[in-house]
This record gives structure tokens, sequence and C-alpha cells, in this order.
């Protein structure tokens, strides 16, 4: 199977994911679809791993794994101290840095 | 979990010999589900909703990783994705509210109309570009990077522990702190110091009511009706005995008495 059916597949991936950036105002959901990027992302890099006949590209898909693991950890503490404090894990609402 | 474990080497093993047909079954039913879940993270109303559809995503994910030789990664995708992260979405999910669901009011104006227009432009210039420039590509596959050290985790692990090393600490130093941030980020400091038993109880006697228990109804009392008063020590007989609810029965009672008599006065 050609390698760019799964670099396609992955580039849909990531476009779902932007649109999930862009229009969903829960924070929640917001990074979920960060995440579904990050996924779209290690899937291009494990089909170009085996385009090239490298294992690197896996390396490098494994590394991303951690590095969104330890950002997921961080980033829920944050909207979780933000609704502590707000009631809401609405975008739109945390604007207290505005003015 | 298991069933994705046993079926990972399948598909690895019809990925072995390039082009097959087991390859493009599992890349068109796992990337239309996988596209599937995406569309349906993005416009399900409810935050549970999205959840369990990026849990669709990962998983169907994970399966083509494994069909593009790399079954280590899958379940690595498997476990820490779907068993991990998606759970602790969960969580979160259910300290924020299940209930919080998002209001699709436009907060800024034409909103959607431009950035479902942004994201096709962006999905036409990457898919253009992807397939013009892939095109003559072909796979040399990794059949042989794989066997080279006797395996797939195998081969990852030469070059994580060898070339990636320095890589491998970093992260490992990022997981760390992003551990200890969450810890710290999630801590709650007490505003007040913690009230005590000793602290509440100095507040009951303070509040000026009656800090025991009330008197049972018909002690020392000639019976031990509950309606009958109790009798205290010096003999007077005590009303706070009497539960609230009879206590006022009886004062409707003796008021509804009253009034007919009231308006036989008043006729006279």
């Amino acid at each position: 199977m050609e390698p760019s059916a799964y670099v396609v597949l992955s580039a849909i991936l990531f476009t779902i994911g932007t649109f999930g950036v862009l229009l969903r105002r829960n924070a929640i959901v917001v990074f979920m679809s960060v995440e579904l990027m990050l996924n779209a992302a290690n899937l291009a890099f494990v089909a170009f791993a085996r385009m090239h006949g490298k294992l690197d590209g896996q390396v490098i898909a494994f590394f991303v794994m951690v590095v969104a693991a330890a950002e997921v950890v961080v980033g829920l503490a944050i909207i979780m101290l933000i609704f502590r404090t707000r009631r809401s894990a609405n975008v739109d609402e945390p604007s207290l840095l505005r003015n | 979990m298991s069933a994705v474990a046993s079926l990972a080497p399948l598909v690895a093993q019809a990925a072995q010999t390039s082009d097959s047909v087991g390859e493009q079954t599992a890349f068109w039913i796992c990337g239309t589900l996988a596209v599937v879940g995406a569309l349906g993270l993005v416009l399900s109303h409810r935050a549970v909703h999205s959840a369990l559809f990026v849990a669709l995503t990962m998983i169907n994910l994970a399966i083509l990783y494994a069909a593009n030789s790399a079954p280590f990664l899958g379940l690595v995708q498997v476990i820490v994705y779907t068993g991990a992260v998606m759970m602790l979405f969960l969580f979160v999910l259910m300290i924020v509210g299940v209930d919080a669901s998002d209001s699709f009011a436009e907060t800024i104006k034409a909103q959607r109309g431009w950035t479902a227009l942004l994201v096709l432009g962006f999905a036409a210039l990457l898919i253009a570009g992807i397939v013009t420039g892939m095109s003559e590509m072909t796979s040399i596959g990794l059949d042989e990077a794989n066997s080279a050290n006797g395996g797939n985790v195998q081969g990852l692990a030469f070059l994580i522990f060898d070339r990636y090393l320095l890589a491998f600490q970093v992260v490992a130093a990022v997981l760390i702190a992003a551990a200890l941030g969450a810890l710290v980020l999630a801590h709650r400091e007490h505003l007040q110091p913690r009230r005590t038993q000793a602290d509440l109880s100095r507040d009951r006697f303070k509040s000026g009511q009656h800090p025991g228990v009330l008197p049972n109804p018909g002690v020392m009392s000639s019976t031990n009706a509950i309606g009958n008063p109790a009798l205290l020590p010096d003999g007077t007989p005590s009303q706070e005995s009497i539960p609230l609810p009879l206590r006022v029965q009886t004062a409707e009672a003796a008021s509804a008495v009253e009034e007919p008599r009231a308006i036989e006065r008043g006729e006279e």
C-alpha cells in the first residue's frame, strides 16, 4: 500500500482537529482536539518511518506520545484550576488578563 | 484491549507482504472509523460523547500503527491514549460536570462559516501537496530494519538507548516535572484553619440554643403518651418536650374551638 494513503488520512485527521480547536468553546473538547492533531502527526511519522525503511520515525512518534501525556496532565490540572475558581470550562470566559 | 493485542501481530503479518488485500481492508475500515470518531469529537454536543469518540479514533489509529509495522507503538497507543489519557479526560469531565454541554452560540460573528472555509482550504492544500508530492514514492518497508536486531521492540530499544539517549532522558525529566506541576496546580491551600470538633462544640454553646437533648414527652408524668408534656424536676410541664408538629396541631385545634365562640359572640 502506497505511503501517501496514510499521510492523506493523517492530514484529514489533523484538519478535523484544527476544526475542533477553532469551533468548540469547551476547554476540554479543545484539548481533545489538540490530542487528535498530535495523533495525526504520529500517524504521519509512522508512515514515513515505513516509507524510508528506518525506525527513527517510530522513535519520534514514541517521544511525541510521552510529551503528549505530560501535556495532558498539566493541561487538565490547569483546566480544573480554572473551573474551581470560575465554575466554568468555557474558553471565552477567562478573559481576566485582557485589560 | 486484548482483542487489539491479538489482532496486532495478524495485521502486522498482513502488512509484511506489500500491497496486500489485508492491509487495504484494515486501512479502509480503520481509517473510516478514525475519521468518524474525529468528526464525532468535533460535532457532538456533550463533552463525554466527544471523549468516547476520541477513544474510538485512538483505537483505530493503534490498529493502523500495527499495520505500518509498528506493533510496539500500536500497543503503547492503546495503553497510553485509550487507557490513561482518555480515562484522565473522563475523570476530569466527571469533576467539571458531565452536563456541562457546550453552547454552540457564536461569540465571534460568522465564526463557523469562516472556520469551515479556512479548514476546507487547509485540507485541500495539504492533501493536494501530499498527493502531488508523494505520488511517485513507494515504501521501502520495515522488514529489514525490524529483523536487524531481532524485532520491532529490540530495534526501537537500540535506537532509544543509543542514538536518542539524551532525548529519552530529557523526556523523562519533562514527565517528572509535569507530574509535580500537576500536583502543585491541583493542590488547594486552606484559606482558614480547619474547624475541629472542639470549635464546632464551642459554637453550639455560644449560639444560645439548648445545647443538649430535649426532654422526652411523658417523662415523670402520669402517662407517657406523645402529646403529654414531661414534668420538669420542679413539677412544671415542659412544652419543649412535645414534638413541634404536635404542638402546632394542638394550638390549631384550640384556636378552631375558640373561633366559633367568637362568631357566636359577634352575632350576639
